[in-house]
């Protein structure tokens, strides 16, 4: 972008304005590069000094500024983004979209009943405390204790029953589709636990509960508060990633007016700029220019094609050199990328079938700890204990197995799992995905963009060489010429430098006229390749060749035999050619590879490894890998990849370094046997608790201190998957 | 005994003014950014107090 603000010649951001129609418009921003107080006082001030701001507030924690605007005409969200460019902080409009306001409500109102919850618990436990102490003899008259029972009434009956709504109406709902979910036992225990302690209240009995309902609501709010807060945190992340991907095209008027317009508003027939460096928005067909198109993300070809007037091209491919004047032939739901959202939506409807471990063990223990209960009951009652004894030991089972350690036991695991995993760059989608991700046994790479860089390097060349081309280098926005300026490092760019539109560029390098670009432009005769070389000339000398390639990660052969050490078979599938992908292959040491594969053969593929009976799990950047990605039992994608592939994969990983793959498969195993570790913990302690309950062991102080004391376990063992032991 | 009666009510009505006052933060919108409260009581100007 122009590093000066020109109104005419500067995109038109208008269409992300909110609120228009109130008069007082709004904007957000996603900021990147925030994060001090000089920082915050110094963007603030900036754009509140700007023309028409009326207000300007930067989210620190979330990096999202919002610009309020004091009256339409004057909004002008190009000229802010061009101030906040000039502070050195680039930024990008953000549409929240209705779902996150939505699901932030949603949290707010599990927070609130987690306050109540605790207030409740605390209170009742201080009118408790008297009556546990008279259970052990201390001197509590039965007036007193009465008292007591009613103040807990008192405080625990609203609280559990504000509190407990959340549990109530999922089961509700799931009751209303014939369906038992986990909460519906919790919603029986805690309402029938209610019910007996009000009878014994009234009765005179000692053995009320209503400190172990409001306590056992509170500790399963918790699990569910951190299973909403790991969903939310993961949907926010994934909405910033897309938003820097900035799904907007830049439309021309016929009046040659540029406007820049969100992908959805764009029709058929739209005459569009894609100028170099950006990806072409829908599929179209060119009207004006020549350029070079990387279409490695669609078809996973590492080499670009030159395109003309005339030629059609494909949404997603990234245009390289020239800028291209296209006509919209689909509108973006219709544009290739839609072809293979269908073949996605498939493969996520797989996915969604995939039972959790929770549920896993929910389906065992309900069934088991109803019919306990029932037997307690009848059993009792049959053997001569009365009805109202053998209600109360009934309830006794209910309360002391209700699934507290089950409820916190896998949310708190994952939490700390895919805190782990965020302070280390990747990004986990949901608690699911890590689970699927600990039973893999097969990985599938995809070659361009995963196991390469996805980006040219220059081979050997001569130092001096490349210091003197450097300079026009620096002036191209080129990939080849980007890669030979970062080999040289920062410098001077070259003077009145001209970009011929699918050559190369020339310029004036110390006073002498020079040329960087394909062979017969710099007047090389010999040329070979063409695609992956750069010819620098200048003038009268003879000119210098540059070659590069799309080199391996540095760390691609170690994560390979990382994986293998831990059981894990291999293998490529790549749309590339036969020649790169074999060269790859055997540079990191894979032994299975297919090449030239079209997006549905990676498909077939994993479902025929499907029907083999592996569980496999596909790393892949690429539009022609999304297809794969959903049908996979597990998906990992790059940073990099295409918008569609990071919504078709279950966990996110950015930077260079592909060893997160290899170190999210450890998170996710270390997570499964923390979760495993405390469902086991948790059916050994109803082992001991539900026939201690039977008996009549079981008072109010006993429940009390088995519940806390459980979650208080299960809690403490899901932390141990944050300490990484790797790192000490 | 029946300074219980007194004093039972007082202390749940204590714990009762908690939650109001938790709820009231919540409603302020003061847990949306951690970072940016910390971050301004350094700032210098005036005028950019927190809400």
């Amino acid at each position: 972008m122009a590093l000066t603000y020109d109104a005419a010649g500067a995109p038109d951001f208008s269409a992300y304005l909110k609120d228009r129609a109130s008069g007082r418009p709004s904007l957000e921003l996603l900021v990147r590069g925030a994060r001090c107080a000089s920082c915050l006082g110094k963007i603030e001030r900036a754009v509140q000094a700007l023309p028409g701001v009326g207000e300007a507030r930067l989210n620190l924690t979330t990096g999202k500024l919002t610009v309020g605007f004091r009256t339409v005409a004057a909004a002008d969200p190009g000229r802010v983004i061009a101030a906040l460019e000039r502070l050195g902080y680039p930024a990008t409009p953000y549409d929240p979209g209705q779902a996150a306001e939505a699901a932030d409500r949603e949290g707010r109102r599990l927070i609130l009943a987690l306050a109540v919850a605790a207030f409740g618990a605390m209170n009742t436990m201080m009118f408790s405390v008297p009556l546990w102490a008279g259970l052990f003899g201390q001197e509590l008259g039965p007036a007193t204790r009465t008292v007591m029972q009613w103040w807990c009434a008192i405080v625990a009956t609203p609280c559990t029953l504000y509190a407990g709504l959340p549990f109530f109406e999922s089961a509700w709902r799931s009751l209303k589709v014939r369906r038992a979910n986990m909460d519906v036992p919790i919603s029986i225990g805690v309402l029938l636990t209610l019910a007996i302690s009000f009878s014994e209240t009234l009765l005179r009995g000692p053995d009320a509960y209503f400190d172990a309902a409001v306590s056992l609501l509170f500790l399963l709010l918790i699990g569910r508060w951190l299973d909403h807060q790991l969903k939310l945190k993961a949907r926010s992340a994934a909405a910033d990633l897309l938003a820097l991907q900035a799904p907007a095209a830049t439309v021309l008027t016929p009046d040659g007016a540029e406007h820049r317009r969100p992908l959805s508003e764009i029709a058929i027939g739209d005459l569009l700029l894609v100028r170099p460096g950006e990806r072409l928005p829908v599929d179209a067909r060119i009207e004006a220019g020549a350029s070079q198109l990387d279409n490695a993300l669609l078809t996973g070809e590492a080499l670009p094609c030159a395109v003309e007037a005339g030629g059609l091209c494909r949404a997603g491919a990234l245009n390289l050199t020239g800028p291209l004047q296209v006509r919209a032939l689909a509108r973006s739901e219709d544009s290739a990328v839609a072809a293979v959202a269908r073949l996605i939506e498939a493969g996520a409807q797989a996915k969604s079938r995939y039972v959790r471990l929770a549920d896993k063990a929910a389906a065992i223990y309900v069934p088991v700890v109803h019919s306990a209960a029932l037997l307690t009951f009848l059993g009792g009652w049959a053997l001569g204990l009365g009805p109202r004894e053998a209600l109360l030991r009934a309830v006794a089972v209910l309360i002391i197995t209700c699934p507290c350690a089950l409820g916190l036991a896998a949310p708190a695991v994952q939490i700390s799992a895919s805190a782990r995993l965020f302070r280390r760059g990747v990004l986990v989608k949901s608690g699911a995905a890590l689970e699927r991700l600990a039973e893999v046994d097969h990985v599938v790479f995809d070659k361009t963009g995963v196991l390469t860089e996805g980006r040219p390097r220059l081979l050997d060349a001569a130092p001096a060489d490349v210091a003197r081309a450097a300079p026009l280098a620096r002036a191209s926005a080129h990939p080849l010429a980007k890669a030979l300026a970062a080999e040289a490092g920062p410098g001077p760019a070259a003077d009145q430098v001209t970009e011929h539109a699918g050559l190369g560029v020339e310029g004036l390098v110390d006073g002498r006229r020079a040329r960087l670009g394909r062979a017969a432009f710099a007047g090389a005769t010999d040329a070979a390749g063409g695609e992956t070389e750069l010819w620098f000339a200048v003038e009268g000398e003879a000119p210098v060749r540059f070659s590069f390639s799309d080199q391996l990660r540095a760390d691609a052969a170690s994560t390979v035999q990382a994986l293998r050490r831990r059981g894990l078979s291999l293998e490529i599938l790549s749309g590339d050619l036969p020649g790169s992908v074999a060269a790859a292959a055997d540079a990191c040491g894979i032994t299975v590879w297919h090449a030239g594969l079209s997006p549905q053969d990676k498909a077939a593929r994993i479902d025929a490894l499907k029907a083999a009976g592996r569980k496999v799990l596909m790393v892949g950047d690429g539009l022609n890998d999304t297809a794969a990605l959903a049908r996979a039992h597990a998906a990992m994608a790059p940073g990099s990849a295409l918008d569609a592939s990071q919504n078709a994969a279950d966990l996110v990983f950015s930077g260079e370094e592909l060893a997160a793959v290899a170190e999210s498969l450890d998170v996710a195993r270390a997570a499964r046997g923390r979760a495993l570790e405390n469902f086991g913990f948790a059916a050994l302690y109803n082992l001991v608790a539900a026939p201690a309950a039977m008996a009549g062991l079981i008072n109010p102080f006993v429940a009390a201190l088995a519940m806390s004391g459980s979650s208080l376990v299960v809690t403490l063992n899901a932390l141990r998957v944050r300490i990484d032991r790797s790192r000490r | 005994m029946s300074i219980l009666m007194m004093l039972a009510p007082m202390s749940v009505f204590l714990g009762l003014l908690g939650v109001a006052g938790f709820w009231w933060t919540l409603r302020n919108r003061q847990y949306e950014d951690p970072a940016g409260d910390a971050a301004r009581i350094l700032l210098d100007d005036p005028e950019d107090r927190p809400l």
